[in-house]
This record gives C-alpha cells, structure tokens and sequence, in this order.
C-alpha cells in the first residue's frame, strides 16, 4: 500500500502538484484510519493530506482513479459490485441470458449481450428514473458494444469515450425525454417555461452523471489493459494556469475562463495590498503626539501619513486576429479586471486596422461582456483582415502617439507574425522615447520566435523587455511585476 | 489507533488527549446530523481524520456554503468551547497572540514610585534587586492580556479554535499561525513557552481572495466545501427550514441548482437559498410558479444583472 501510494505521490507531482515530504508523510498516516475497502473514504483522506488548492482537484481526482479505481485494495468490492449490477441488470433488462464475466480485453464486441435497440432502451429507462445503478450499468455496456477498445494502444480514451457518445446519441435521447414530459403535462395545462427548464437541467444532469461513468469505466479497462503508471501518463491533465492558451480546446477555454475571475481578483487583492503597506508615508507628527496622551506623554505609537504612490498608466495594443485572439482576450480581461491599480487604461486592438476599445469597457462591470462585444463591433479591417503591424503601429502612432506621455506603459499582445509586410519597427522606436517602458508579451514559445514571418526581434530592439506569456500564470506574474 | 494519537502528542510534548472524538466517519456525520449539519462523505470523513491525526483543518470554499456554521456545530457536538478570531487585514499578534497590558504595567510601577518600594526606576541608579523584582512582576502573567489563540491553547476545558477569513490577514502575519498550529504552543519571549494542556481542534476558513502560504497549508488538512448537490441541498432545506412541504423544498434546490448552471457575477449560496426557502414558506406558498418566483428572487441573486438574467434565462419560454 505504501508503495502505492509513493507511486501515486510521484504521478501528482509530475502532473504539476506540490506535494511536499511531509504532506506524503501525513497521508501515509492518515490511511491507517479509514477502512481500506472503503474507495471514498480513501478518496477523501488522500485529497485532505495531498491537495491543498481546489484548482488541482481536478488533476488530482484524475490520477486518483487510475491509480486506486480498480486495483488491490478494491478487488472485494468490485465483486459485490458486479454482482449487484448483475441482478440489476436482469430485473432491467430483456433477461437476455447469461450476462457477460469481466469483459476483457480480447476483442470488446465478442461479449456483447444486448443489442442496439435494447441498449438504447435501457439508456432511456435509466435517465427517465435516474438510478445510480442502472445507469452504471448502462455505461458499462455502452462500452462493451460502442468504444471498439484495441489493447495495447497508447491513448488517454478520449477517442473511445468521443466514440462511444456519438453513438449513444445523448442529446436524441434527451430530445425524446422532454417531448415525453411535455405530452403528459398536455392534461395539466402543459408545462411553464420554468418546469420546462427545470426538467431540462435534471436530464441534463442525469446526463452528466452518465459521461462520467462512461469516462471512469473506459479509464478502467485501460488501467487492466496498461497499468496504472503508462495510463496517467496519457490522462494527465494539466492544471488550469498551466495551459497554453494558444493550443487550448474548447474545454480547456472554458477552464482558462473560470480559472481567470478568481485569479484576477487575487491579483487585484494583493497589489492593493503590496500599495498599501509598500513605503510608509510620513511621519504624522499631530497624531503622534495625541497617541502619546494615553501612555504618559511617551510616545509608545508612533503614527504615519498614508501614502500616495502615483499609479501608472496603461495602454495595451491587442493582436485580436484568429491566431492569438484568445490570448489578447485573456490579457485584456485580466488588465481590466484589476484597472484600478492604473490611474488610467486604453485599449486598442488591430488586426489590419486598428480601433480604440476603451469605450466597452466604461461603465460595464463584467470585463467578459466587454470582450466579448470588441469581438463583434470594433472596427479593426483595413484591407484584407491578415495581420498587420507595421499598418496597425503607424495608425496607432498618427491618432494617439500624442497621448503617450512619459508616466505611461505601453503593453503590445500578439505573435508579430506580420504575414510578410513592412514592420515600421521605427514607428516602436518613437513610442519608446515617449514611454515610460514598452513591453510586448508574446504567446508563441521563445523557440519559435523568428521563424517563418515572425519579426519579433525587430521590434525587440524597440521594447523594454519581450516576454514569453503562454499560460495564465505567467501572464499573473508579468501584470503583478507592472504595477 | 488511539497509540498513534498518543504518540503524537507525546513527541510533541503533550499530555496523552484522552480518547478520540469521533468512533468512526459515521459517527461524525450522525453527530453533525443531529445538530442540524449536514455533511457529506468528505466533510465528515476529514473531520475524523483531523481528530486522529491531530491537525488542523483549512477550509476552502464559496461564501455562504457553511465553513464557519461546521466549526460551530463541530464545537457543539463535541461540547467544547469555541473560541473564534475574526482575521481582517492589519490584525498583528498583539490581537491575535497576547499583548502586555502596558497601561496596567505604567500603574504598577507609578504606585510602587508612590508607596515608596520601587524607587529605582532607572536600572543605572540603583541596579538593585528591587528593580530585578519589579521587572520580573511587571512581565508576569498577571499583566498578559490573552487574546483567541493563546487562550485556546491554554484554556483547561475542550476548545474548538475557529480563525475565520484566514485570507484576509497579510502573508506575514500568517507566519504567526504556524507554531500554534503545528506545535499548538505559543512562545512568549519574557514568560517562556506556552503549551497546550490538551489538544484543541482547530479550523481555519479562507475565502480564497489570494493564494495561502506553502508553510500554512503544509500543517493543515485541506477540506474543500462547494455547493451541495441537489439531494443535499433538499435535505438542508428540510432541515434548516421549519413547516416547508417536501414538494417546495425540492422546487427550490431544483431551481437554485438551475441557477447555478447560469453564469451569474454571485451564484445564490446555501444561506441565501434557505433564506429564499424561508421566505417562501412565510409567504405561504405550497409551491412555486414563474410569477412568485420572479418576485423573489432578489433573494437569492444581489446583482441587478444577474436577476435579469435569471428572470430571462429560466422564466420566458424558448431559453
């Protein structure tokens, strides 16, 4: 068990999770006091002593059912699981004969025992009642008849889960369930739009509960196939400020966004503070002198003027063209989100042309609306909509290159992939001298920089400093360096 | 079992804390239950643990899921006392720690300047006993004001020490926290060591405004407490709200887990639901339709944003 748990301990750390010696010590000793077949206890006393940031569940719940889903210490309870399932199942279903053993690995399909037409009925019957049971016993055999698992395969199952729910057919069967509640509530008076959508958010979570078995139950068959270290491997899921944010899926977005609203605000909570405390003001002679009343005219306490550092500003000139627009819009979010460490912020973006973006931003309280209408109604095509720096730089400096004064910051975003065009790195030069510093944050990874079209070294030259942002942790730590 | 708790008290120095707390995981989660807490498996399973292995517990979560409502039920099941510091920003060990009653301490030697023993103020003028007595009695622990920490870890009875907001106090401050936590013992540079005479249990909430320190979380038990699911939800409901019917109970998780799913600047809370469900239940309603929903719902959401949305998203057809 101890070994196992080293292994696990090695499986977090190499998935990015801070695990420190004496957290691995406390785990060791907290396993002594939960009943070892109980899966969730064990679940529970592991996350408690090794995880210690409600971001990192995720990777952490990951590698725990690869490590601990199926092995040793379970193999009782997976017995009585099965059988259960087995009785379940009988009662459920057509009681189509002997039901099938551990389905192996040779060959997923020769096992089967329920065809399309009953498995789809059984999907229907277990999401209309929602049993935990039959719904498990559901993905199991989803399984069985749809992944076409083949041993021996380096793959993480997202294939095979991919696979397996286009078969099924979710969002048909969802489709049916609710034509079925809106038939029978014809007799009542037919449905409101709140029990409608109340209705609609059951199945869908009953839905949801059914991925998720699929996703635990493919895992598993991996597991026995690979063992456990080769699949968390593949599984490994990075966490959420780790991700590229140029290569992220859809999923891993919509991760980088939840991740980013509490990010922002701890980033705005600790700047305030490194303002608050940073220097301390003055000595505040007045105040000191009547503290001292109280301890005898000694003065114990002495008092301090608050100070008033000044606050820089900030312009940011945003790439927004399909290559990098998903990381100008997590910069633009996160500068906004925490704009009252500036004494001022304009935003531009171009891709060709460019156009200022400011105005979406007053008086909105939620940065992501903001973005999201600069997606849709800033004017920034010139000729062709392929990127354009030198174009966009020599706009930018003809319109507001005035208003760039020697208290303000000028941040550029985007790959400088200029698709062959001039790169007026001089128009850079210019701003430079009226700066206070120009920085150009960079998505692409420091090894690509300069290859095919990419002309960032020329306008390196031009900047007070180049940086490589790539996750959302780097972008953190660069905007907490700028304040 | 009880030898490894004993253990560990004794390698840190401390007397042998009697039998645990809790017999088992279903213990806690019956206890709690019966103080109207509910918990889940991960709730009560680290709360046990924490019991065993003697560590404090940091808990995480949104507002309003009952972080510091699982302090004090703990504290009541368990009928010990609790002693809560409220972190806020600027807190210093002077309010958290100890302080010396200074203003005592000026009165004690101006009266002993007046009476006529305590002469030598000055230690150059007279470096005399009398001075060495004085000093000694001035820092004695007469004139220590405790403030929660050093109280709970000197207090004879059974304590429950709830640091509630942990997040709020500046990174340095926390450093104050550790020896308490991991050695449960406070050093006073003039009076010596402090130590526990009996082990409190500890819980530690955070907001998660910013980032803990490593040190911080290295001593504690993680415990993360989000949003109920549905069932449970119910249950509290059931539970936390008098004279509701079964069928307004579900309605309301169902609606508020509905709620959930939308993205709103501020998701409505379990408090802010029973809040809701009290209304409800005032009101008199059996059950809710779209018209009392609409008008209660700045109940549950204190955005104007977000109760537009809500309004648009669940109550007009074809969302």
């Amino acid at each position: 068990m101890l070994d196992l748990l080293s292994g696990f301990v090695t499986e977090l750390r190499d998935a990015g999770l801070p695990v420190s010696l004496t957290e691995h010590l406390d785990a060791a000793e907290a396993i002594h006091y939960i009943p070892l077949e109980d899966r969730t206890a064990l679940k529970y006393a592991l996350a408690a002593t090794l995880v210690k940031s409600s971001d990192h569940w995720r990777a952490f719940e990951t590698a725990f059912e690869v490590y601990f889903a199926h092995r040793t210490l379970t193999e009782a309870g997976e017995e009585g699981e099965e059988g259960a399932d087995g009785e379940l199942r009988e009662s459920a279903a057509s009681g189509s004969g002997d039901r099938p053993g551990r389905p192996g690995m040779s060959g997923a399909g020769a096992s089967d025992s329920m065809s399309a037409e009953e498995l789809a009925a059984l999907l229907y019957r277990s999401l209309l009642i929602g049993d935990q049971g039959l719904t498990s016993v559901v993905a199991r055999q989803a399984v069985n008849r749809y992944a076409g698992m083949e041993p021996g395969r380096p793959v993480g199952g997202t294939y095979y889960l991919y696979r397996t729910l286009r078969n099924l057919d979710l969002e048909g069967v969802l489709a049916r369930l609710l034509e079925e509640a809106r038939n029978e509530a014809v007799g009542g008076g037919g449905l409101t739009p709140l029990e409608e959508r109340l209705i609609a958010d059951e199945y869908q979570a009953r839905i949801d509960k059914l991925r998720q078995s699929i996703e635990s139950e493919i895992r598993r068959r991996l597991v026995e196939d690979r063992g456990a270290e080769a699949l968390a491997k593949s599984v490994r899921k990075p966490l959420p400020e780790d991700l590229d944010v140029m290569h992220a899926s859809r999923d891993d977005l919509a991760a980088l966004q939840r991740a980013l609203h509490p990010l922002s605000r701890k980033l705005a909570v600790r700047l305030t503070r490194k303002r608050r405390k940073g220097r301390k003001g003055a000595l505040d002679f007045r105040a000191t002198v009547r503290r001292s009343l109280s301890t005898g005219g000694v003065p114990v306490e002495p008092r301090f003027r608050h100070p008033r550092p000044a606050k820089p500003e900030i312009m940011v000139i945003a790439d927004i063209s399909g290559s990098v627009a998903s990381f100008a819009r997590f910069t633009l979010h996160l500068v906004y989100a925490i704009s009252s460490q500036f004494s001022k912020v304009r935003a531009f973006v171009f891709v060709d042309g460019l156009d200022e973006v400011t105005r979406f931003f007053e008086g909105v309280d939620d940065p992501a609306l903001a973005v999201h209408r600069i997606n849709t109604e800033a004017d920034v095509i010139w000729i062709d909509g392929h990127s354009d720096y030198g174009h966009a730089l020599r706009v930018f400096n003809e319109r507001y290159g005035d208003s760039v004064t020697s208290r303000t910051s000028v941040l550029l975003l985007g790959d400088a992939r200029n698709n062959y065009h001039a790169s007026e790195a001089w128009v850079l030069g210019e701003l430079q001298r009226q700066a206070r510093h120009v920085y150009w944050l960079n998505p692409e990874p420091r090894d690509y920089w300069g290859s095919g079209d990419s002309i960032v070294d020329e306008y390196a030259v031009h900047c007070d400093q180049v940086v490589e942002v790539r996750t959302l942790r780097q972008l953190e730590r660069f905007v907490g360096e700028l304040t | 079992m009880t030898e490894t708790t004993a253990s560990r008290a004794a390698a840190l120095g401390l007397p042998d804390t009697g039998p645990p707390r809790f017999d088992s995981v279903d213990d806690v989660r019956a206890r709690l239950a019966d103080v109207g807490y509910l918990s889940d498996e991960s709730i009560a399973g680290v709360v046990h643990l924490a019991d065993r292995l003697a560590k404090p517990i940091l808990v995480e979560g949104p507002a309003g899921t009952g972080k510091t409502q699982l302090a004090k039920s703990v504290a009541e099941i368990t009928g010990s006392r609790l002693i809560r510091l409220q972190c806020y920003e600027g807190l210093d060990e002077s309010k958290a720690l100890y302080e010396w009653n200074y203003r005592k301490q000026l009165l004690r030697i101006q009266a002993g300047q007046v009476s006529g023993e305590g002469l030598a103020l000055a230690a150059d003028e007279a470096p005399g006993s009398s001075w060495k007595a004085l000093e000694e009695d001035i820092f004695s622990a007469d004139f220590l004001l405790t403030r929660p920490l050093l109280e709970a870890i000197s207090a004879d009875e059974p304590v429950v020490l709830l640091v509630d907001e942990v997040d709020r106090v500046e990174l340095e401050t926390e450093a104050l926290l550790l020896e308490v936590l991991s050695e449960y013992q406070v050093s006073i540079p003039e009076l010596g060591t402090v130590r526990a005479t009996r082990l409190p249990m500890v819980f530690l909430t955070s907001n998660n405004t910013r980032e803990l320190s490593e040190a911080l979380k290295r001593r504690c038990l993680y415990l993360h407490i989000d949003y109920p699911d549905l069932e449970r939800e119910r249950e509290i409901v059931r539970t936390r709200v008098p004279g509701i019917t079964d069928e307004l109970a579900d309605q309301v998780a169902r609606i508020v887990r509905s709620l959930r799913t939308l993205e709103l600047r501020k998701a409505p809370s379990v408090s802010e639901t029973l809040d809701w469900a009290r209304t409800l239940v005032i009101l008199g309603m059996d059950s809710i339709d779209a018209a009392s929903a609409r008008d209660t719902l700045h109940i549950l959401l204190k955005y104007q944003t977000d109760i537009e949305r809500a309004s648009k998203e669940l109550l007009t057809a074809g969302s």
